[in-house]
């Protein structure tokens, strides 16, 4: 399967030209209380240090009459985090930082009854590519050397992640089904979690994002044998892609900011504007290179399009990874 | 000998004017914050992140850090003066603080924590100067066997040589423990125990909800009960003369307590996803474990102060350690520092101590000199605390009863915590009417969502061995002690037993 984050970009454009824009709005509105930042993480993972960043970048440009206020609620793979803000007593103020388990998480548990398509879009702020990270002390150099210890191990190789169905596990599954590979996965409560447990050697390898295992790399720490993104990391310019593999296959994850269902209008106008900005500051655009982050600006009603080719796009994968 | 002089660049630094006095008044903010329940540091930290952007980068994290420390202090003085958690890091502190000071106490309590909260903060400055890269590596090797053999050891220390009742305790145990279960599974995702299908079940049940219920709400009730609202008013004057006795006798009765939280509060504190809280209930329980009058205990024990005072703020300082070192967040507030250090340029990390010397030892600086500050200062307010015992109970008892609900309401905005607040001070005052322990369960619901996921990731990596417990080498030990400390009660009855069967023969 395909799934190219240019090809998405195409059919959200699509989207677009099908639908008139959106009209411009009186910009009257404003926050009249803290705002509540709900993230869809654990501390320390990459939402959780996105969130963070923005909340700094707001409060340093004094972009906000109000304070963003991060709310970390991780539970349930981000279902915590999507019931409290679909069940928001005040939706004006309840924004939701989110990865793919916004489109993954109501899937899976279709008893929570979420509908994303109620959320109301804000913004894009970019996708996050994935590597494939060993301890340095393992002694694996490359990706060769890696599918030879897993199967060396028979079935013992113990690999960490962010849970069944979460993004991590949907690229190990896909590896492991195309190299015929046998690993032992072990579910942590976010993506930093997981990196500090390769660093201390609990577990072997990981499939975590540049940003998470960054530290431990200029470290020297942690290797990175295999990038899951359509070219190669600029980073990381050795590191070859699974697509100059032969596989037909890249996946990314989506660092969007969106508002609770039934945002009003004026609300939702006024965060898509304050979160217009903070992507345009230097600050947000160097971050965006220094984590080895992919731009993909969108506006509200491509978000929306977006979301549909993500949710079916993720429907197969997770048909494949239950199957 | 590098150190001792990084260390006094360090220091100089923290002196410089400014430094100075944002350690003042973020000290003194934060020992407000600290006392208001509901308020703790992390909302603290948070609502202030702001101002730091108006000085140099060094300042402003020396800023946010005094909040931290001043909080840490803060947080006992509620618990102590009215019954409420200041912050979740204080709950430990109710156990004995608040008996102590209905015995007309209050001071002695207030002294002994904040003598118990300097000494744990400057063992900890002490051991994080010497051995901060170290004590890195050590934290990473602890992986989920051997936090959860921890976790096990904490559960032994409240059941073993307890002198409540031990069914009774296992009963208080166990009930937390379904509390703290209630919410997402967090390894499969799946929803558990929504009870009566209330959606609002989902988000599990806070634990600062529960605190403020049992010993907030319910301390309340209980004192209207036993004493039918004529509360005698036997509260002391403060004299100067009257706090140094207070502070002698802290310091010989409580010695043992703030040994045992220095140094056990550091280790938990620098483990990733520990923290102050589960640090202070551990070494409350140790305290307890290892003292000559554990009976003392929940009825007014100035070791039970020192204990968890000293362990929460050297956890503070400890949990500094593996977000400076690996850029993991140790507690809540700690997160929320790193999101301030990252937009302040500074990347934390394996490189932060080579690359950013200056600003780690400037820092560490600022901590001798937050920990010292904040010791004076809480000092200096103690009166002040004091003078507000000495109202009329029937006043305190409203007042008590809206900062409950008000400081519940303020942790989350969730009308939902309010009911069930109430619910728990009622619970609370059934249990304590029949005699259960209720510290066991507040323990049960922090270290119980700790547990359970390490628990289960150790089974995964064994393939379902339960020998995974024993025989790696830092888990094997701690689970052996653990085991045996819950068998203690067993054998010791068994010890007992066997004359009495002589003399009957």
């Amino acid at each position: 399967m395909s799934m190219t984050k240019r090809a998405l970009l195409l059919l959200s454009c699509a989207g677009l030209l099908a639908t008139t824009p959106m009209a411009a709005l009186a910009q009257e509105w404003e926050p009249r209380r803290p705002i509540d930042f709900v993230i869809m993480a654990g501390p320390g993972g990459g939402a959780d240090q996105i969130a963070r960043f923005i909340q700094s970048v707001a409060e340093k440009h004094d972009m906000t009459t109000r304070p963003l206020v991060p709310n970390n609620k991780g539970g349930g793979s981000g279902a915590e985090a999507l019931i409290h803000v679909s069940g928001a007593s005040d939706p004006d103020h309840t924004i939701l930082v989110t990865l793919n388990s916004f489109f993954t998480t109501p899937l899976r548990q279709a008893n929570l009854g979420i509908d994303i398509q109620t959320f109301t879009p804000v913004a894009m702020m970019g996708v996050d590519p994935f590597a494939l990270w060993v301890h340095r002390e393992s002694g694996i150099t490359d990706f060769e050397g890696f599918l030879t210890q897993v199967r060396a191990m028979n079935g013992e190789y113990v690999m960490g992640g962010t849970g069944v169905g979460q993004e991590d596990s949907i690229v190990i599954a896909f590896m492991s089904a195309a190299y015929g590979l046998d690993v032992k996965y072990i579910p942590y409560d976010g993506g930093g979690a997981v990196a500090r447990d390769l660093a201390g050697q609990q577990i072997m390898a990981t499939v975590n994002n540049p940003s998470e295992a960054k530290g431990f790399y200029e470290a020297g720490d942690f290797v990175p044998l295999l990038a899951f993104s359509d070219e190669r990391i600029p980073a990381y310019p050795d590191v070859p892609t699974i697509r100059e593999l032969g596989q037909d296959f890249s996946y990314y994850n989506q660092r969007a900011v969106v508002g609770a269902p039934g945002m009003s209008e004026g609300a939702a106008a006024y965060y898509q504007d304050l979160f217009t900005k903070i992507y345009e500051t230097e600050e947000w655009q160097g971050y965006l290179t220094s984590e080895s982050m992919s731009p993909l600006w969108m506006n509200a009603d491509e978000q929306r399009a977006y979301w549909g080719t993500q949710v079916e796009s993720h429907r197969a994968l997770l048909a494949e990874l239950d199957g | 000998m590098e150190i001792l002089g990084l260390l006094g660049d360090g220091m100089l630094i923290a002196l410089q004017p400014l430094n100075l006095l944002l350690i003042f008044a973020g000290v003194t903010v934060g020992l407000f914050i600290g006392a208001m329940p509901g308020l703790g540091s992390v909302n603290g930290v948070a609502i202030l992140l702001p101002i730091t952007f108006l000085v140099p980068p060094s300042g402003a994290i020396i800023f946010l850090a005094a909040i931290y420390y001043g909080a840490m202090y803060g947080g006992a003085i509620s618990s102590v003066t009215l019954g409420i958690p200041g912050a979740s890091t204080a709950v430990a502190t109710t156990f004995d603080g608040r008996p102590l000071a209905m015995k007309g106490r209050a001071s002695l309590a207030l002294v002994t924590a904040a003598i118990a909260s300097f000494i744990g903060g400057s063992v900890a400055n002490i051991i994080f100067t010497g051995f901060a890269p170290v004590l890195a590596s050590v934290a990473l090797s602890f992986g989920p066997p051997e936090i959860f053999a921890l976790m096990l050891l904490a559960f032994a220390t409240f059941v073993g040589l307890g002198s409540d009742d031990i069914p009774k305790t296992i009963f208080s145990i166990c009930l937390g423990l379904v509390l703290g279960a209630i919410g997402f599974d967090q390894i499969s995702g799946a929803p558990r125990l929504v009870l009566f299908d209330i959606n609002a079940f989902l988000q599990g049940i806070g634990f600062l909800v529960l605190a403020i219920g049992v010993y907030g709400i319910g301390e309340m009730l209980w004192t209207i009960e036993q004493t039918r609202g004529e509360v005698e008013n036997n509260t002391p004057k403060m004299t100067a003369r009257g706090m140094a006795s207070d502070a002698g006798e802290a310091i010989r009765e409580g010695w043992k307590g703030t040994a045992i939280g220095s140094f056990l509060g550091f280790f938990v504190g620098i483990l990733p996803a520990a923290g102050a809280t589960p640090a202070s209930l551990m070494a409350y329980g140790v305290a307890k474990m290892t003292s000559r009058k554990p009976e003392q205990f929940g009825r007014g024990s100035v070791d039970g102060i020192a204990a968890p005072e000293a362990a929460n703020n050297s956890a503070s300082t400890g949990s500094m350690l593996p977000m400076l070192t690996l850029g993991i967040p140790g507690s809540p507030t700690t997160a929320i520092l790193l999101g301030g250090m990252v937009i302040w340029g500074l990347v934390p990390g394996p490189r932060l101590f080579v690359d950013e010397s200056e600003f780690v030892w400037g820092l560490i600086g600022s901590f001798y000199i937050s920990n010292m500050a904040a010791l004076f200062i809480n000092l200096a307010f103690i009166p002040v605390f004091i003078w507000m015992l000495r109202m009329p109970f029937t006043i305190l008892a409203p007042m008590i009863f809206v900062l409950s609900i008000v400081g519940g309401y303020a942790a989350t905005r969730d009308m939902f915590d309010i009911w069930l607040i109430l619910i728990f001070g009622f619970g609370a005052l059934v249990l304590r009417r029949l005699d259960y322990p209720l510290a066991p369960a507040v323990l049960a619901i922090v270290l119980g969502p700790i547990a359970e996921p390490t628990l289960r990731q150790s089974l995964l990596l064994s393939s379902g061995d339960p020998m995974i417990f024993f025989t790696r080498p830092v888990a094997g030990p701690i689970t052996i002690i653990a085991i045996i400390l819950i068998l203690l009660p067993a054998l010791k009855l068994l010890r007992r037993k066997k004359p009495a069967a002589v003399i009957g023969e």
